[in-house]
């Protein structure tokens, strides 16, 4: 079961016991990401993040990672829109570590001037390994059309220009405002009692003060104005195409109907980003329209759970010198015939049983429990987590023809087409 | 450990039930009731991509993707949509020397598992419309696995570690090969290679062994098969004894991926540990090891450095891995040579040993949480011969290794003038 308690400097920590093994998985989740970004800083909260391993004073430079390592722990870190996270999963009775660590990190770590230009070579690394991938060029020219003002964008990695002329004072300070108790959520599953635990984080976090986030207003977009195409070329023999719709935010009553009906055209797909299982999609309304009808290769649906409204995407990847009009005619199609026609009862039973499945694979991972407390907390409350199941459960048909016509609107998107040019490479 | 802990995970003889069937297949079940999901594996042995006959590469991969494509009793749709409509997951894939099958489901839905696997297995249908569309998808697979240069460096590193050794080969075949493979190509390696006798089945979950007995006799007690395989014998080829360094251009690259390497231990040998133990302070623990010390944190030449020990039952690969802009290829390589360079001169550190040993011991809860892991390891442990006891020998089993019992294996296994170099991304090929 669930707990929640917070603390008087606003720290909120998130409890669930689970005694199947002796393991513990703790998270600290930062309400920062690529959301609180200006153009001149794109990638900070990223960049930030790998900071983070650069050491404090008490936990110094290959010190740090190597203590949870030596307990045999796995620990990462992942930035993206919304958030940061931290997470540690490791032998129950070394819970202490991750509890010293994180509280020591959130606010002691160095931000040493020469490891900054280190690390600044290390992201620009990243982003260069990103730039092999024609998906992350084409994503990244259709978040720009996709939003005119919001920070969403851009890519979490940060534009190249920004990568190279952002300073240790500019990272340094974006850490100081964002790395507080106020806004951070511990979230630990594992092998633990309750009351000890929180009153072991207590006592670590009591000494750091409540101190207010300085927030910059972030206005949501609303609708894509008009459709809009973005055209890349680049090498390859494979067409990719993807088509993308604003999407709802995740605290919207549209966002459960929206997965669902995302589940009857893409297939069904895990919310969770440390594993847990999948489930294919060659019975669902795209894949039997295109792939089974040799118009495409391969289809996918994209949603993502985030504080305000961002992009719901089909992706498409078809053989070169398919034709995308026609493609595109599929889809439309298909979409129009949710919009007229009834759906069956029996294709929204197996899309909820499809997610009490995907739901029971995700359970199976203490790692996952608490992912999933400190994930939902990010952007809507714990309980959404909580309440995921019964909600997609109360989903009915009416709600998928509602979300259908309101969002998936073919002059209200954005279309992009990685066209291949062949392959120059050398045999 | 906390006082409510009911802690039972590692399996081990005595939680690990086995049974046989008369045409050979073997079985081997975890009852887990941690969450109500079962996990199954199968495992056809001697049925892999090294059986592709010559210039045929890909077939056991094609043949083995077919078997989710629809069967004599039921249609490619109808097969999708109850394990769709069930929510579960069930895939078929190939390596080197098997075919795989691999199912996850609630445990209410494991007859489901078990029923079409067997059919899978035994009764694919290869309509010729599944032949020509898995055929085009396979070719978009490739198409975009010649644009990735991870997968081109990996590739080289294969064809140049293993030379005129099936292993040299990926198993999904080339454009040329998957193009030229027939129907009849694939019904031949289906008739000659599917066998009960190299059937393995592996189940970790929320089901009794009883039962798991019960939905294999029905589903596979009356598969017969008298066919006896004689494999060819391959030989895998001696270690570089210079520097052979390769590297292809790919275009509109910004990245160079590098890896480099020699062979390592076989899965059975008794180097296989103590090389798993050394690879860990040389380019696994913490950060990436010492590795990524010195090429990330050090240097800041790479998001990414790290090194694996890849095992079979025959032979092993020991390689690096880095992904660098082209200006610092040669920077790195050097970094990574020199590495290797200290690590056959020098034994470890006792403090870096007491760290990795305490890393593998400490992190096998967590590789044992869930199904997939247990069933995994249980396959492990009988695969390759090392008893059903041995996650529960495994921490004896790590102490017991010494400094100099990983200097004389990585010795025996690397040397930094003696690599294959392989690497992929921007700048002219070496060939």
């Amino acid at each position: 079961m669930i707990e929640t308690h917070t603390l008087d400097n606003g720290l909120t920590i998130l409890t669930n016991e689970i005694h199947h093994a002796p393991v513990v998985s703790h998270w600290i989740w930062y309400r920062v990401g690529s959301r609180n970004e200006h153009p001149g800083k794109t990638g900070i909260s990223h960049w930030v993040e790998h900071m983070q391993f650069k050491g404090t004073e008490k936990y110094p430079l290959n010190v740090l990672d190597a203590e949870i390592s030596k307990v045999g722990g796995m620990w990462n870190a992942m930035t993206y829109l919304d958030w940061t996270t931290y997470y540690e999963t490791l032998p129950a009775d070394k819970l202490e570590i991750a509890i010293d660590l994180e509280a020591d990190r959130m606010i002691n770590s160095f931000f040493d001037p020469k490891e900054t230009e280190l690390e600044r070579t290390v992201v620009i690394s990243e982003r260069e390994g990103n730039e092999n991938e024609p998906l992350f060029r084409l994503s990244e020219a259709m978040r720009r059309s996709a939003f005119s003002h919001h920070p969403y964008a851009h890519e979490v990695i940060g534009e190249m220009d920004d990568l190279r002329s952002m300073t240790r004072d500019d990272l340094y300070t974006h850490y100081q405002n964002y790395y507080t108790p106020s806004n951070a959520v511990i979230a630990v599953a594992g092998d633990f009692s309750t009351d000890n635990l929180i009153e072991r984080i207590e006592n670590r976090y009591a000494a750091i003060p409540f101190k207010k986030v300085q927030q910059h207003p972030i206005a949501p977009e609303v609708q894509i104005e008009q459709t809009q195409n973005v055209l890349i070329e680049g090498p390859g023999d494979t067409l990719f195409l993807e088509i993308a719709y604003r999407a709802p935010a995740a605290g919207d009553s549209d966002f459960i109907p929206l997965m669902v009906l995302d589940s009857l055209l893409c297939g069904p797909s895990s919310l969770s980003m440390v594993g847990g299982g999948s489930v294919s999609n060659k019975t669902s309304r795209l894949y039997q329209r295109l792939v089974e009808k040799d118009l495409v290769m391969s289809i996918s649906g994209g949603l993502q759970t985030t504080i305000d409204p961002y992009l719901y995407s089909i992706l498409i990847i078809a053989s070169p010198g398919q034709d995308t009009s026609q493609i595109i005619s599929a889809v439309d199609e298909e979409i129009s015939d949710i919009w007229r026609n009834a759906i069956s009862d029996e294709e929204i039973d197996r899309a909820k049983k499809q997610a009490r499945a995907l739901f029971a694979y995700g359970s199976e991972s203490i790692t996952n429990q608490a992912f999933w407390m400190g994930y939902s907390a990010m952007f809507d409350q714990p309980t959404w987590f909580e309440n995921y199941l019964e909600n997609i459960t109360r989903v009915n048909r009416k709600q998928i023809h509602t979300v259908a016509q309101k969002y998936l609107q073919p002059n209200h998107r954005v279309v992009g087409i990685y066209q291949p040019t062949g392959n120059n490479n050398h045999e | 450990m906390n006082k409510k802990t009911k802690f039972s995970q590692i399996p081990g003889s005595d939680s690990i039930q086995q049974f046989q069937l008369d045409n050979g297949i073997q079985v081997l079940t975890f009852e887990n009731y941690n969450a109500d999901t079962v996990y199954v594996i199968g495992v056809l042995a001697n049925n892999g991509g090294n059986e592709d006959p010559k210039g045929k590469t890909g077939l056991a991969h094609f043949t083995a993707n077919l078997l989710s494509r629809g069967t004599k009793k039921i249609s490619f749709n109808a097969f999708h949509d109850q394990i769709e409509a069930a929510g579960a997951n069930l895939s078929f894939s190939c390596s080197s020397r098997n075919t795989w099958f691999r199912g996850k489901a609630l445990a209410e839905d494991t007859d489901l598992i078990f029923r079409l696997a067997a059919d899978g297995v035994r009764n694919p249908a290869f309509e010729e419309v599944y032949v020509e569309r898995l055929r085009r998808q396979l070719l978009a697979g490739l198409a975009l696995r010649d644009q990735d240069t991870s997968e081109v460096a990996s590739l080289l590193f294969d064809q140049q570690l293993f030379q005129d050794h099936p292993y040299a080969l990926p198993v999904d075949g080339f454009i040329d090969t998957i193009k030229s493979i027939s129907r009849d190509d694939i019904l031949g390696f289906h008739h000659t290679y599917f066998s009960p006798r190299d059937l393995i089945i592996i189940v970790s979950g929320a089901i009794t062994s009883r039962n798991v007995e019960e939905l294999t006799r029905q589903y596979f007690a009356d598969w017969q098969s008298d066919r006896i395989i004689a494999l060819p014998q391959q030989t895998i080829p001696p270690a570089p004894t210079t520097i052979n360094r390769k590297h292809r251009y790919l275009d509109g690259k910004s990245q160079s991926d590098i890896i480099l390497g020699s062979f390592g231990p076989a899965r059975t040998s008794d180097d296989y540990l103590p090389a798993v133990i050394g690879n860990n302070i040389l380019g696994q623990f913490g950060l990436m090891g010492r590795i990524g010390r010195s090429v990330r944190t050090e240097s800041g030449l790479a998001y990414f450095a790290s090194s694996s020990v890849s095992a079979w039952d025959d032979a092993g690969t020991w390689d690096v891995s880095a992904g660098v802009n082209p200006e610092n290829t040669a920077k790195a390589i050097d970094l990574i040579r020199l590495e290797i360079k200290k690590f056959i001169s020098e034994e470890v550190t006792p403090e870096e040993l007491s760290n990795t040993r305490s890393h593998l011991v400490g992190r096998m809860p967590m590789a044992l949480e869930t199904n997939a892991g247990i069933a995994n390891a249980i396959l492990t442990m009988h695969r390759f011969g090392l008893g059903l006891d041995y996650y529960r020998r495994y921490n004896d089993l790590i102490y017991a290794i010494s400094p100099q019992d990983i200097r004389s294996v990585a010795q025996k296994y690397l040397h930094p003038d003696k690599l294959v170099i392989a690497s992929a991304g921007p700048g002219e090929d070496i060939s």
